[in-house]
C-alpha cells in the first residue's frame, strides 16, 4: 500500500484557466497539488503574482504553467476544461504526451464539429452524427487516452467559489474513473455522483444550454414562473428526444446532470447562456451580446449545431429550431413564443414507453 | 467466369516452425493432465471469488444441478457421456445430504463438490491434439478436396486423378499474411473469424495449415461433435469443446479459464466471436464477450506475472470468410425470421428429400464456386494496429505500450470492470475490421441491389409484408437493375478508397459480366435460386427469403440510400 500512497500525492492537472477551470482547480487543490495550464503567459504570471483569477482566489496548492508536456508528465489525472471550439486543438497539442494510463475527465459542455473543407457552421445546411462529436469522443479520437469521463451538473462557478452546497456527476464507462474523480473532488460542501452513461450525460450538459437561452429570453420578456415551468418541462422532452437520437441514454437526462443542471441554469442570472437570452429579449442583437461577454456562451453554438442535426435526422425539436430562427434569422421573440404556443403536438410524456 | 478472376497468386507457405514438437498446442497436449488440473484449480478459485459465502455457493450448485438435469431430460446429444445421469444424481444427493444437516465443516465439503464439477467440466472441454492424427487429417482433407476439384474442373476423362488444381486455387487467401506469419513467432495469435457456415471450422483449420502456421486451439460447438467425421477432424486439429447448452457459472468460468490459461501458455487460439453462425447472413454486429475477454485477461496476467523480457504479446487477427453460397442458408434465414417476426412469420416445412440432396451433391462437385479468406491486420488486445515487429501504434503511428492500459498508479492492476469495458471496445474494433476486410463478391452485389429495389417498389410494406409477396409478382427490368448495380458498385469502390470495405477483383470490369458472374454464383447450389433472369431477360427470384439472406451481407455499409 505504500506505493498507493505515493500516487496519492501526485499532482492533478487542470487545462484551461477560465471561470469553471479555476473553480475546479480550487476544489482539487483541497486534496492534491494542482498544475493549472493556461495558454496565456500573462494569465500564468498574474495567478502566480496575485493568486487571483477571474474573481477566484486561487489556492496555494495551485501552480500555474504554460507547459503542457509537464502537466502530462507529472499528472496521471487531467481535467481539460476549455471551450469546445478550442478543445480539439488543445487535445492535438497534448496528445503526443499522453499515454494509455492517463485518466481524462473533461468539464466542457459543448460539441465539436468537423466540416468538409470550405464550409463553416453558418453555410453548412445539415450535420450528421459523424461530424458532431462530444468532448470525450474528441479525446478518444485525438489521443491514446481511453479512460475518459466528464464532469457535469449544476455547477455555477461563482457559487462553487463561495462554497455553497452543490453536486456534480462524473460520468464514465469506467468505474475506476468515477471513483478517482470522487476521491479528488468530494468534500463536505460538494457531493459527487457517478454515472456510466458518458455520452448521455455529456449530451444532457450540452443540450440544456439551449433551454437556458430560451429561459433567459422568457425572463427578459418579463414572463413569470408559469412560462418557465412550461419551458423547462417541454425542454426536458426535447432534450431527451434529440439526445436519444444522438446516442444518449434516457437515464442520463433524468439525473443531476440532466434535470438538475437544466433547472439551475434556466433559473440563474449567473449563467452566461441565460444572459444571452435575457439580453436578446431586451432588444440587443446577438453580435452586440457576444462582444459584451468575456467568455464563450456555448449555447449559441449548440443551437446551430443541434438545429442542423435535427434537420438531418428529421427530429422534431421546436424549441431549438425556433430559437435558431430568433438568433440567426429575423424572427422576434414575441413571434417565436406565439409560434410555440400554437405548436400542435400535445402529448405530455412519450419517452418512457 | 474464371477469366474475371485475377490470376491466382496464392503461393505455398513454408511452415514457420519446423517440427510439430515445437508447437505450443503440442506442448499443451503433452502436459494435458497437468494443464487440466490447473484449469480446474483456477476456475475453482474464480468461482469462489464470485460466490464468496457458502449460502451463495449452495444456491449456485443447486442451480447448476437443476439446469444440468433439465438439459439431460430435454436435450440429450449423441456426444454426451453415458455416465452423466449418474454423476449429477450423485452430486445432487451429496448436496442434499450436506444442506439438510448443518455442520461445521460443511464449507469444505461444498467446495469439494464444486471441485468435482469443475474437474469434470475441464476434462470435457479439453481438446486432445495428437500429432499423428493431425497429420493424417490434414492429408485427407488436402488430398480428397483436391481430387474432387480436379474431377469437376478438368473436363477430361480421368480428371479425378489429375493434379492440375489444388485447394489453393479454390480458396483464395488475401490480406496481411506475412505479418500474421511473423507475429505468430513473436507472440500469441487470437484469430477471430466471421461465422456463416458449419464448414467454417474445417475451412479455417485448412487455412491455418496452408499459411504454414502451427495448429491453433479453437472452441468448436459441441453440436458439431455429434457428426462423427467432423468430430474426428476437429479433435485432431486441436479443437476444444464448447457446449452452448450449458449456461451455468461453473461451466462458463471453466471454459474461460481454459482459454485464458492456454493463451498465457502461448497457444495460438481461434474463436468465432459471433458465437453461432450468423442467422441473418449479416456480418456480425455484436460479438459474444465471454471468450474475447479471456484474451484481455490473459494479456493482463502476462504483464502481471511474467518478468519483463519474456512478456509475450497477444495479437488479435480478424478474418472474414467470403462465400457465394452458404449450404445452410435456408434453415438459417428461417431461424432468423421466425425469431424476429414471432407470429408474423411461419416457416414453411419442406425439408429436402433424398433426390434433392443428390442433386445438390452433383452440383457441388461439378460447378465451381470460389471461397475467399481475408486476413485482417494484427491488433493488440485493445484493438490498436501493430507493426510488423508487434509494436502497438496509435492513429498517428506513435508507438504505445499495451501494458500502459492495465496500469494505475504506476502498477499493473486487476480491475474487472475496466477489462469488461475494454472487451466491449475490442469487440467494436473487430466488427469495424470485419466490414473493412470483407471481400464483396458480385453475388453479394446483385442480391443486395435486387432486394433493395423490390423493397423500394413497395415502400409501404415492412420486411415481413415484403417477404410474403408471391415470388411470381416480383420482376425487375434488366436495364434498371443494371444501372443501379453500376451505381452501387461505384459506391463500393468509394468505400474501398476510404478503407471501409474491400471487394473481390472479379467485381471490376464490364458491369454486364459482373452481373452475370453474380447471378450464376449467388446461392449457387440452392434448389430454388435466389436470383436469376427469366426468358425475357428480366430479373426474378425463386426464393425471396434466400435473396434476403444473401442481400444481408452488404447491410451495414449504408448503401441502401443509393438505391
Amino acid at each position: 500500500m505504500t506505493s498507493r500512497n505515493s500516487s496519492d500525492y501526485k499532482p492533478v492537472g487542470v487545462l484551461g484557466a477560465g471561470n469553471f477551470g479555476s473553480a475546479v482547480a480550487n476544489l482539487l487543490a483541497l486534496k492534491r497539488p494542482v498544475l493549472l495550464f493556461a495558454r496565456d503567459e500573462e494569465v500564468v504570471k498574474r495567478i502566480e503574482k496575485t493568486r487571483e483569477n477571474r474573481g477566484h482566489k486561487m489556492h496555494q496548492n495551485i501552480l500555474a504553467t504554460t507547459d503542457l508536456e509537464r502537466v502530462a508528465r507529472e499528472c496521471e489525472v487531467i481535467f481539460p476544461i476549455v471551450p469546445s471550439s478550442h478543445f480539439r486543438a488543445l487535445m492535438k497539442k497534448l496528445s503526443p504526451f499522453l499515454y494509455p494510463y492517463h485518466i481524462l475527465i473533461h468539464g466542457t459542455k459543448g460539441l465539436d464539429i468537423s466540416l468538409p473543407p470550405g464550409q463553416t457552421i453558418e453555410t453548412v445546411a445539415l450535420l450528421d452524427r459523424g461530424c458532431v462529436k462530444t468532448m470525450s469522443e474528441v479525446i478518444r479520437e485525438e489521443s491514446v487516452a481511453i479512460r475518459v469521463g466528464c464532469l457535469a451538473g449544476p455547477n455555477l462557478s461563482r457559487e462553487l467559489a463561495d462554497q455553497h452546497p452543490a453536486a456534480t456527476v462524473i460520468a464514465s464507462p469506467f468505474n475506476e474513473v468515477i471513483s478517482i474523480g470522487k476521491k479528488l473532488l468530494r468534500n463536505d460542501r460538494f457531493q459527487v455522483y457517478g454515472n456510466n452513461e458518458l455520452i448521455g450525460v455529456e449530451l444532457a450538459g450540452v443540450l440544456k444550454n439551449i433551454i437556458a437561452i430560451a429561459s433567459g429570453a422568457l425572463s427578459g420578456m418579463g414572463y413569470g414562473e408559469n412560462a418557465r415551468g412550461l419551458l423547462i418541462s417541454r425542454g426536458v422532452v426535447e432534450m431527451i428526444h434529440v439526445g436519444r437520437a444522438l446516442g444518449g441514454n434516457v437515464k442520463a437526462f433524468l439525473g443531476v446532470a440532466g434535470i438538475g443542471d437544466l433547472v439551475t441554469t434556466s433559473n440563474s442570472t449567473l449563467s452566461r447562456n441565460f444572459q444571452v437570452g435575457y439580453k436578446l429579449a431586451q432588444g440587443m442583437t446577438l453580435a452586440e451580446i457576444l462582444s459584451s461577454m468575456d467568455e464563450v456562451a456555448e449555447g449559441v453554438n449548440t443551437v446551430q449545431i443541434i438545429k442542423k442535426c435535427a434537420d438531418f435526422y428529421k427530429l422534431r425539436a421546436p424549441i431549438t429550431s425556433t430559437l435558431y430562427k430568433v438568433l440567426f434569422e429575423d424572427l422576434t421573440i414575441q413571434q417565436a413564443i406565439s409560434y410555440l404556443m400554437r405548436y400542435p403536438l400535445n402529448v405530455d410524456i412519450d419517452f418512457l414507453d | 467466369m474464371e477469366v474475371l478472376e485475377k490470376k491466382n497468386k496464392n503461393k505455398k507457405y513454408k511452415p514457420i516452425l519446423e517440427g510439430i514438437p515445437d508447437w505450443p498446442v503440442y506442448q499443451l497436449s503433452k502436459n494435458r493432465k497437468e494443464f487440466i488440473e490447473e484449469v480446474a484449480q483456477k476456475s475453482f478459485e474464480r468461482i469462489k471469488e464470485i460466490r464468496p459465502t457458502s449460502k451463495q455457493m449452495v444456491d449456485e450448485l443447486e442451480a447448476t444441478i437443476y439446469r444440468e438435469q433439465q438439459r439431460m431430460k430435454r436435450n440429450r446429444w449423441r456426444v454426451d457421456p453415458p455416465d452423466e445421469g449418474k454423476f449429477w444424481a450423485s452430486i445432487k444427493e451429496e448436496l442434499i445430504d450436506l444442506t439438510s444437516k448443518p455442520e461445521e465443516d460443511n464449507q469444505l465439503k461444498i467446495e469439494a463438490l464444486l471441485n468435482k464439477i469443475v474437474n469434470r467440466y475441464a476434462n470435457e472441454i479439453a481438446g486432445n491434439f495428437k500429432p499423428s492424427s493431425y497429420r493424417f487429417a490434414r492429408e485427407v482433407i488436402t488430398f480428397w478436396f483436391g481430387r474432387l476439384l480436379n474431377a469437376s474442373r478438368v473436363k477430361k476423362f480421368g480428371g479425378i486423378f489429375r493434379n492440375q488444381y489444388t485447394l489453393r486455387d479454390k480458396i483464395q487467401i488475401v490480406g496481411k499474411v506475412k505479418q500474421l506469419r511473423n507475429l505468430a513467432l513473436k507472440g500469441t495469435i487470437v484469430m477471430v473469424p466471421t461465422h456463416f457456415s458449419n464448414l467454417d471450422s474445417i475451412l479455417i483449420g485448412w487455412v491455418i495449415h496452408a499459411l504454414g502456421l502451427p495448429a491453433f486451439i479453437y472452441g468448436a460447438g459441441l453440436n458439431l461433435f455429434n457428426i462423427k467425421i467432423f468430430a474426428y477432424f476437429m479433435n485432431s486439429l486441436g479443437a476444444y469443446k464448447v457446449d452452448r447448452r450449458k449456461k451455468n457459472i461453473p461451466y462458463l468460468e471453466t471454459l474461460k479459464c481454459y482459454s485464458n490459461l492456454a493463451l498465457q501458455r502461448g497457444a495460438h487460439s481461434l474463436f468465432f466471436p459471433g458465437g453461432t453462425r450468423s442467422r441473418s447472413g449479416m456480418i456480425e454486429k455484436t460479438l459474444k464477450l465471454g471468450l474475447l475477454s479471456t484474451a484481455i485477461e490473459a494479456q493482463r496476467n502476462i504483464y502481471l506475472n511474467v518478468p519483463d523480457p519474456e512478456q509475450r504479446k497477444i495479437f488479435v487477427v480478424p478474418v472474414t470468410l467470403n462465400y457465394h453460397f452458404v449450404l445452410e442458408a435456408p434453415e438459417l434465414i428461417d431461424d432468423y425470421l421466425s425469431s424476429k417476426g414471432q407470429d408474423r412469420y411461419l416457416p414453411e416445412q419442406d425439408k429436402h428429400g433424398s433426390l434433392s440432396m443428390l442433386k445438390f451433391l452433383f452440383k457441388f462437385f461439378t460447378k465451381g464456386s470460389n471461397i475467399s479468406v481475408s486476413i485482417g491486420r494484427c491488433m493488440d488486445v485493445l484493438g490498436n494496429y501493430v507493426d510488423d515487429e508487434g509494436n502497438s501504434l496509435d492513429t498517428n503511428d506513435r508507438l504505445i505500450n499495451t501494458k500502459d492500459y492495465f496500469m494505475a498508479g504506476g502498477h499493473v492492476t486487476i480491475d474487472t470492470q475496466r477489462e469488461n469495458e475494454y472487451t466491449r471496445m475490442l469487440s467494436q474494433r473487430i466488427v469495424e475490421e470485419y466490414h473493412r476486410i470483407n471481400r464483396i463478391f458480385a453475388s453479394h452485389l446483385v442480391a443486395f441491389v435486387a432486394f433493395e429495389m423490390w423493397q423500394k417498389m413497395h415502400p409501404k410494406l415492412d420486411l415481413f409484408g415484403l417477404l410474403r409477396l408471391p415470388e411470381e409478382e416480383l420482376t425487375l427490368d434488366y436495364e434498371e437493375f443494371r444501372k443501379t448495380c453500376k451505381n452501387i458498385r461505384k459506391r463500393i469502390y468509394h468505400l474501398k478508397e476510404e478503407g471501409k470495405a474491400n471487394h473481390a477483383t472479379h467485381l471490376k470490369g464490364k458491369i454486364d459480366e459482373v452481373i452475370k458472374h453474380g447471378l450464376v454464383n449467388v446461392g449457387i447450389f440452392h434448389l430454388k435460386r435466389p436470383l436469376l433472369r427469366n426468358k425475357s431477360g428480366q430479373i426474378i427470384t425463386q426464393d425471396l427469403n434466400l435473396l434476403y439472406y444473401y442481400h444481408n451481407r452488404l447491410v451495414g455499409y449504408d448503401l441502401e440510400k443509393f438505391i
